[in-house]
């Protein structure tokens, strides 16, 4: 499968996922298998319920598969220790999440670099990276401000930054649009797709809105735990 | 996340809900701050016995008695023994009997005595200084066994052939001295009656001032003045009349070890003696205060165990609000370790804040409270402080306070640490 080229950053086979036991067991996932090149965007398109979130914790390696295989840039996830996969996570993904997820009474800049305080960097340096990165967001004046007080936009800003402070070779966005209005979702967009062509980030984006999966690469839908041809349900026309 | 990033996200999360922290902090307080007075006390106590047996107490004396027999505890009359010795009448009141020459002489044949001698009971009626008025005086039958604490003067020169007394200073104002040092060299009168009633008296040089203390609380007389009062005493004494003593001082090396003095009141028991150093008779005191003392301790570990319970439920509910957040950190690559460690932290903060606050409270106001008791209640116990507030007993509360602390969160913190970071994304 990865014949061709360097080894994918995400490359995962027939990955089954399901809950509870018995008369309540719930497949979310039946069976998906996909690859992500290093530098894609790459948007996994379904309904609520049609298990995309599900999809997107196994590839973030927040959650385990029942059955399949997951390799991140070339190693089997399944291999790696617990203090591997942290490691993994922190340095190589960056989240970015629909309800944010700020501490409302930290700084932004406290909040921006909890990855640099999780990772063990210094606090001089964390200052300086922060700091670096809020700037490319055009927040750096915001960054004693408590992140309560920041509207949406600026927080989803926030969150990006968190999410890039690390470096990460990855960002991992759920429904990154879903808490604003349009005209700020549309920013928020543009930063994530600038970030994806110029920086060389790969972007694996979860939504339900068409118009930011059209501006992915390429889009993986997702219905009922499968992935499907988008014409056959004809629902994302 | 470094151990400094890991102290100061603790103690910033602790303060993030203060009336929460303050409220668990103030139960750990009152829990430290009654650990803290109650262990002061004790050590105060403590302190006060042993430096009266370590400043005062002879190191190289004997108490010896005759062992009770055990026939006094059996129920009914015990059988006549002729030759048991005879209790004098004024010593009827003590339950073992009275020491004989022969017993004396067994005594003296133990290894390691240097010498013994009976008891003398001398019962002066009176002292008077100038003129002033007669006080009855009391005496401290076993001076002996202690070293006075000295206000002023001298100690007794038990060798020498002037006769000496050493008073305690409650007599100084009442037999009309300026000042203990007044005292010091003045000459007294002492009253004494003899087997017919007739009064004499006795003339002695005041040789120091001593401090009441738990051990001495009459006048200390020296040999040659028990001598002459005791020659007094006995002016008609039926020459029949063997003499009597119930107790007997017996000396032995003051460079005597532990097992030496032990082996020696083995021997002495073996004989059928009961022999007891100082510190063996201050022990019992000790023991009791001990008792008091560990019932105080109890009662405010219970407090600090309450406050434990305290400290759960503050990091429980901290860990139900800060779910997401705990989720969120997981997400980003911290470890469960960590997290642990993290909430640990917090709980050993709050444990540190009321420990520390509570202790140092405890010394502000036992520091006060001491001047005020000393002052007013037990003026009569000089160098007595009640409450005594020593390094190593404060800092082990701290720690004992914070271990306790870190018993309490690791409940919470396991829960933090095994929290599923999915699950706390996506709890609302």
């Amino acid at each position: 499968m990865s014949a061709e080229g360097p080894a994918a950053i995400l490359d995962v086979n027939d990955l089954h996922r399901s809950y509870g036991r018995g008369a309540n067991r719930f497949d979310a996932l039946k069976g998906v298998s996909l690859r992500v090149d290093h530098g894609e965007s790459v948007a996994i398109v379904g309904k609520s319920g049609s298990g995309k979130s599900t999809l997107m914790h196994l590839l973030a390696l927040l959650d385990q598969p029942d059955d399949g295989s997951l390799r991140v840039g070339g190693v089997d996830a399944a291999t790696l220790s617990s203090r591997q996969l942290s490691r993994l996570r922190n340095e190589t993904f960056g989240f970015v999440f629909q309800q944010f997820f700020l501490n409302p009474n930290a700084s932004v800049l406290e909040n921006v670099i909890l990855p640099l305080k999780i990772a063990g960097v210094g606090r001089r340096e964390r200052r300086v990276r922060g700091m670096a990165v809020l700037d490319q967001l055009e927040m750096a004046d915001k960054a004693k401000s408590k992140a309560v007080s920041l509207s949406g936009g600026q927080k989803q800003r926030a969150v990006i930054a968190r999410a890039l402070v690390n470096k990460p070779k990855l960002i991992f966005a759920d429904e990154p649009t879903g808490n604003l209005d349009t005209v700020t979702g549309c920013l928020v967009e543009d930063i994530l797709f600038q970030l994806n062509r110029e920086g060389g980030i790969t972007l694996v984006v979860v939504t339900h809105d068409a118009e930011l999966a059209a501006r992915c690469d390429r889009q993986i839908y997702i219905s009922d735990g499968r992935e499907v041809i988008p014409e056959l349900i004809g629902a994302f026309a | 996340m470094k151990i400094t990033d890991m102290l100061t996200t603790a103690v910033g999360n602790t303060l993030r809900s203060k009336t929460r922290t303050t409220l668990t902090v103030l139960a750990v307080f009152i829990g430290a701050f009654t650990l803290t007075i109650t262990s002061a006390i004790g050590t105060g106590v403590s302190d006060y016995i042993d430096n009266q047996i370590g400043a005062f107490g002879a190191k190289d004396v004997l108490t010896i008695t005759k062992a009770s027999e055990q026939t006094a505890q059996q129920e009914g009359p015990a059988e006549y023994d002729p030759d048991a010795g005879i209790v004098g009448a004024d010593l009827t009141q003590f339950e073992t009997e009275p020491l004989t020459e022969v017993d004396l002489d067994a005594i003296r044949r133990v290894d390691g005595i240097l010498d013994v001698s009976a008891v003398r009971g001398v019962n002066p009626r009176y002292i008077e200084y100038d003129h002033t008025g007669k006080y009855e005086l009391d005496v401290n039958a076993t001076a002996h066994l202690t070293t006075p604490d000295l206000a002023s003067g001298a100690q007794l020169d038990n060798a020498g052939a002037d006769p000496q007394i050493l008073l305690v200073t409650s007599y100084v104002d009442a037999l009309g001295f300026p000042d203990a040092d007044g005292a010091v060299g003045a000459t007294v009168r002492i009253g004494i009656a003899d087997y017919t009633g007739a009064m004499h008296e006795v003339v002695a040089t005041v040789a120091g001032v001593q401090n009441e203390t738990i051990l001495a609380s009459g006048a200390a007389l020296s040999e040659a003045l028990i001598d002459r009062l005791h020659a007094a005493q006995s002016v008609g004494q039926p020459s029949a009349t063997a003499e009597q003593s119930v107790a007997a001082i017996a000396h032995f090396d003051p460079q005597a070890t532990e097992a030496q003095i032990d082996a020696m009141q083995a021997a002495l028991s073996d004989a059928g003696f009961e022999a007891a150093t100082v510190s063996d008779q201050i022990g019992v005191i000790q023991t009791v205060v001990d008792g008091i003392i560990a019932v105080l301790n109890s009662f405010a570990v219970i407090a600090l165990i309450a406050a434990g319970f305290g400290i759960v439920n503050t990091l429980l509910m901290s860990v139900q609000e800060r779910t997401r957040e705990i989720g969120l950190m997981k997400a980003m690559g911290m470890r469960g370790g960590s997290i642990y460690a993290l909430f640990s932290t917090e709980a050993v903060f709050i444990g540190f804040l009321g420990s520390v606050l509570g202790a140092a409270a405890a010394v502000g106001v036992g520091s006060a409270a001491n001047g005020l008791i000393v002052d007013r209640f037990l003026t009569d116990l000089e160098g007595l402080q009640v409450l005594r507030f020593e390094f190593v007993p404060v800092a082990s509360i701290l720690l004992t306070v914070m271990l306790i602390a870190f018993l309490a969160g690791t409940l919470p913190a396991r829960r933090a640490a095994r929290q599923n970071p999915i699950d706390a994304l996506r709890y609302e």
